[in-house]
């Protein structure tokens, strides 16, 4: 055999920049949207963008996906609002934010002017708040997707959370649908027993897409002292050890409503991260709390999807949407 | 989360502001009680101020954070080009994985971080008041003061005398100096706070820097308020990432005539005491946080070093 017989794989190797990393994150041709790759950002787990820029040049991301907005400037929760668990932590941070209103005149004008596609979070305490929150986000250049936060208790029904019910959900999004000029998001929580009738609920509700998947709600105890070790005794779980509850909704979702673009993250950390989550039918693949561990994260995971694809002779990433061999 | 090993050396990151550098160990030991990693970081080291602080990849126990480490000492000569020194304690799964490194072995480190303690405008002594490690980055100050010709004055205080950081170093780099140990075991018996009056007579200290725990940085300010001096003080506070993104370091600080929620990490870890709201820490949060340019304004800032303890 030659050297070359003996290496099949090589015979279909592509250099890096052969890889057509697009995805398009929108089925729907009234609001087209196609992202340069499928790596954006979880979240809360990004800031303002302006931190992470002093690190690397950010407009190379598929997308930002900034901190959750809300209607009225947030001051959060106390502290202590972290805690290590293993392979994840706990945050409690209570949506800590400058409000919508002065997000926009400050941080997207800057967004915006770098160059890099912005999703933005908005998360209410109504119905009626996710209604507001998406009348200010029309007609905003650098806005390419709004991404509603559901995971949120809504006053108005005992404090349960918008993400946990499917009247609750419909009702928040088709109030962001509705004002919307941009694609609409639906962020669900894992916390429910039928995850696809939730993202059935946000569909009827005009969602383009759904990003999977929010943290879980989780606890940490102290022996010792006996006290919670969040000021807020709950918080979310994120981070590699929910890995696997994120693949197992993304997978769910996909099979269910094949059509349906999904934004998939959940302890995402490496380029076989994002190709597990772009295989289980993610067409975008979200940074998150691996960010807090290294900041140059998602910078090496968007340069690192295209060397592995041409590795394997991947000429394009979208084709791994949805591949999974079962 | 670092995978790194056997890479030793490269660097990331922009022209200024902080770095990620795969370091090489240059050297591990024992400093009393406590620890201390040399690592070989030349661009790092010419960027660290004192009262900044590093970032520490650790690996195992299913760790996934960063540790923090205020920045002990900087070398940016010498056969090594440039390294950086941190102390630390063990406390948990990272520092135990530190305490194990030995030389040639690699290490994440990103940094430097936060703001350091903005130096004496005027001709003045300075009174420097460390608890336990956080006696590190003031050494590191102290060293800094004398080069610029000021009379520096040294307190350091621990439970104990094992605890106490490097006595030898803080004689050394002191015009006058006190020690407290709350058994008795070296020096004065009791707090830091039990000697300032003494430290703080004849009115020639101007400012007052301290590290230590949060009460005891919160009793310095009260004194170095009674005296009418300013009081600099680096904060410890449980943080997550380091870089300014998750806001789990916030307290809350008088700023502009309101309070604000503002960032250990970015905004601090060095703050003027006096802004801070020490009957409020770790209740809720009374205003919003500052954006924009704001929040990296220049401005004078200290060390924050919780290691989260699971």
């Amino acid at each position: 055999m030659t050297a070359v017989e003996s290496s099949p794989r090589a015979a279909h190797r592509l250099r890096h920049d052969q890889v057509d990393t697009r995805v398009s994150l929108s089925a729907d041709p009234s609001q087209p949207l196609q992202l340069a790759n499928p790596i954006v950002t979880a979240s809360g787990c990004f800031g303002s963008g302006r931190e992470l820029e002093r690190f690397f040049d950010i407009s190379g991301l598929g997308a930002v996906v900034v901190k959750s907005l809300t209607v009225e400037p947030r001051d959060g929760l106390p502290t202590p609002r972290m805690a290590e668990t293993a392979s994840g932590m706990l945050n409690a941070i209570g949506l800590q934010n400058p409000g919508i209103e002065q997000w926009v005149a400050t941080e997207l004008p800057w967004l915006h002017e770098l160059g890099v596609p912005v999703i933005v979070s908005i998360a209410g305490k109504t119905v009626a708040e996710y209604r507001e929150l998406a009348e200010h986000l029309r007609d905003q250049p650098g806005v390419v997707a709004i991404e509603a936060n559901i995971s949120c208790p809504n006053v108005e029904d005992r404090n349960v959370v918008f993400a946990c019910r499917q009247d609750a959900t419909r009702k928040a999004i088709q109030q962001v649908t509705s004002v919307a000029d941009v694609p609409v998001f639906a962020k669900l929580s894992p916390d429910v027993t039928d995850i696809v009738t939730i993202a059935m609920a946000a569909v009827a509700g005009g969602a383009t897409g759904v990003s999977l998947v929010n943290t879980l709600l989780g606890m940490a105890i102290d022996a010792e002292s006996r006290r919670p070790k969040l000021a807020a005794v709950t918080g979310g779980l994120s981070g590699p050890a929910i890995k696997p509850v994120a693949l197992r909704a993304v997978h769910q979702v996909h099979q269910a409503l094949p059509d349906l673009p999904i934004i998939g993250m959940g302890g995402v950390s490496s380029v076989t991260d994002v190709v597990e989550f772009l295989l289980a039918g993610a067409s975008a693949v979200a940074v998150g709390t691996a960010t807090f561990a290294n900041p140059m994260v998602s910078l090496e995971v968007t340069q690192g999807l295209p060397r592995w694809c041409a590795e394997r002779g991947i000429a394009t990433v979208a084709e791994l949407r949805g591949a999974l061999l079962w | 989360m670092s995978s790194s090993r056997g890479r030793a050396s490269s660097v990331q990151g922009r022209a200024n502001g902080p770095l990620r550098v795969l370091c090489e160990v240059l050297s591990y030991r024992r400093i009393g009680n406590y620890h201390s990693l040399t690592f070989v970081a030349p661009e790092m080291a010419e960027r660290a101020k004192p009262g900044q602080f590093v970032s520490v990849g650790v690996e195992g126990d299913g760790t996934l954070l960063r540790r923090p480490f205020s920045i002990y000492a900087i070398s940016r000569h010498g056969p090594w080009a440039g390294t950086i020194e941190i102390v630390f304690d063990v406390v948990g799964p990272g520092t135990r994985y530190l305490s194990k490194l030995a030389k040639h072995d690699a290490v994440d480190i990103v940094g430097p971080l936060g703001r350091p303690f903005p130096m004496p405008q005027q001709a003045v002594d300075c009174l420097l008041v460390g608890g336990g490690y956080g006696a590190a980055p003031l050494l590191f100050l102290a060293q800094r003061l004398q080069q610029s010709s000021l009379r520096v004055n040294i307190v350091l205080g621990a439970a104990t005398q094992n605890r106490l950081f490097n006595i030898i170093e803080a004689k050394r780099l002191s015009a006058k100096s006190a020690f407290t140990t709350e058994d008795g075991s070296f020096g004065t018996p009791g707090r830091v706070t039990d000697v300032l009056d003494r430290m703080l007579a004849g009115g020639t200290v101007g400012v007052v820097y301290a590290c230590g725990p949060m009460p005891m940085l919160a009793a310095v300010t009260a004194i170095a308020r009674d005296h009418k001096i300013a009081v600099q003080v680096a904060v410890e506070e449980a943080m997550a990432c380091g870089v300014g993104v998750c806001m789990t370091c916030v307290l809350p600080v008088r700023r502009d005539g309101r309070t604000v929620n503002l960032r250990a990490c970015v905004e601090g870890p060095v703050f003027n005491g006096k802004k801070i709201l020490w009957a409020q820490l770790g209740q809720p949060p009374v205003m919003q946080m500052a954006t924009g340019d704001d929040a990296f304004a220049k401005g004078p800032v200290v060390t924050a070093v919780v290691e989260p303890r699971s």
